[in-house]
């Protein structure tokens, strides 16, 4: 390779798209292990230890996932800068509606708000899981996931803004699951309508999903 | 019908410019939108004003010369026309028409509504060709045999007329559109293949150089493109740049 993929904007857009599926993967693994804390909270409460306290997800997954959120967001910030600059002039009358959709267009202000949503989560449930094991000490509490997931979703104001930054990030895949798959090169016509159904199923269901569950926990308590 | 014109005016390239109004009068629904243009400037200089400089050529939609956003859409309202395709029936008697260049870092205005589309003069000159040798032994190219599929692709992306429409469409001003038609012509015909891996880097180098934006596939580009170029040829020419990238050996 003559020059690094990031050094072209081809290369940034399949770069973009790369961190893209990767995110959403680990989205639908999210959604599923959440999904357990309806089913059962023993069940949740093993494999979230198991996930808390696994070599393999802690020490090489989770910096992974972190460099990848880091990634797709500063390389989504920077696009977006070059891409204001490359139109210094803007049109007296605009009528983008006409050719896109509203999603297409957005990217970044949904993608900064699910990133502002990600703050909160942080703060929520990574912050104080890092300082348990990693400051104090506490490895082995396989019974905490449970209690603490329901201790954050007995507050009716978190429980909105999380509702809210859901549907922001539903808008976020409406667009960025096709478009992952044509910034990659995949743009076939036998599969490329399948993709984008599938991509509107992946970015209602999931979305929707951690809404429920959300919303199952703040009710179930009330 | 009588119309209400804001036009861009601007003297060079360093003048700010500005929308100034205009009146015309006695427009009829089968005149192109050019033709109108016309109209106006003799109404211009008959009240001793400087006509409007704008781009024109063929006017018969194939040369690619005449842009003009007009109306908040790129080549106007009408789907797979330029503008001098365009018809002044697409518009009603006593309407406000916006009429602007298109606006992008890499296709500066020079004067009025005049561009300067060299920019994509200079990709095209990166490797949007392919070298043969004219010593008089030249092959015919009928004798090699290309599948009617690569035919027809090939054919649909050189059907590009390099307007500018994508750039000036694309909420980016990305200019992927235009160079996946000039990349992926090529590489659906046998005569392609050579150039292939460094036509792709070049083209693709240059238009960075340029200063376009990044594509973030919102489509417009084909919903805007007079010739109806699919950006799933922007999806070939991420492939080809790719592979290239990959496995060119430079």
């Amino acid at each position: 390779m003559s020059k690094g993929l990031s050094s072209s904007s081809v290369g940034r857009k399949v770069l973009m798209a790369v961190s893209g599926f990767f995110l959403m993967f680990f989205l639908m693994q999210h959604f599923v292990i959440n999904l357990f804390s309806v089913i059962s909270a023993d069940l949740f409460n093993e494999v979230s230890h198991f996930m808390g306290t696994n070599g393999l997800v802690q020490f090489v997954l989770q910096p992974v996932l972190l460099v990848g959120v880091l990634f797709h967001l500063g390389m989504g910030i920077y696009l977006d800068v070059k891409n204001k600059a490359a139109r210094p002039v803007k049109y007296a009358m605009d009528k983008p509606s006409e050719n896109s959709n509203w999603m297409s267009r957005n990217m970044i202000i949904t993608g900064i708000m699910v990133m502002l949503f990600l703050g909160l989560h942080f703060y929520d449930f990574w912050l104080p899981e890092i300082k348990d094991k990693f400051i104090d000490g506490k490895w082995d509490e396989p019974t905490k996931y449970f209690t603490h997931l329901q201790h954050k979703f007995q507050d009716l104001a978190r429980i909105v803004i999380y509702c809210i930054s859901f549907v922001f990030l539903s808008l976020h895949l409406l667009h960025g699951f096709q478009s992952a798959f044509q910034s990659a090169g995949f743009n076939h016509n036998k599969y490329t309508p399948t993709i984008r159904k599938l991509g509107n199923l992946y970015a209602i269901i999931i979305p929707a999903g951690f809404v429920f569950i959300a919303l199952f926990h703040y009710f179930k308590q009330l | 019908m009588d119309l209400t014109l804001k036009v861009w005016r601007q003297k060079n390239r360093e003048d700010k410019g500005g929308l100034e109004t205009y009146k015309v009068t006695g427009i009829l629904g089968h005149y192109s939108f050019l033709e109108m243009l016309d109209v106006m400037n003799e109404q211009l200089i008959t009240q001793g004003k400087d006509p409007v400089a704008f781009d024109h050529d063929c006017r018969e939609g194939i040369c690619g010369t005449c842009s003009l956003y007009i109306n908040g859409e790129a080549h106007g309202p009408d789907r797979k026309v330029t503008t001098c395709q365009l018809h002044m029936r697409m518009f009603n008697d006593g309407e406000t028409i916006y009429i602007e260049p298109w606006r992008s870092a890499a296709m500066p205005v020079i004067k009025d509504l005049i561009v300067d589309r060299s920019s994509f003069d200079r990709i095209q000159q990166s490797g949007g060709f392919v070298s043969v040798n004219t010593s008089g032994n030249t092959q015919d190219a009928n004798a090699l045999p290309i599948p009617k599929m690569n035919a027809d692709k090939a054919f649909d992306v050189a059907a590009c007329i390099g307007c500018g429409a994508c750039v000036a469409t694309c909420k980016n001003s990305s200019a992927m559109l235009f160079v996946a038609a000039k990349v992926s012509q090529y590489a659906y015909l046998p005569q392609g293949q050579v150039e292939r891996k460094q036509r792709v880097l070049n083209m693709v180098e240059q238009m960075d150089k340029e200063g376009f934006g990044n594509c973030t596939n919102t489509g417009a580009c084909e919903i805007e493109c007079p010739k109806g170029i699919s950006i799933e040829y922007i999806a070939k020419m991420n492939r080809e740049y790719l592979s290239a990238s990959i496995s060119s050996e430079e």
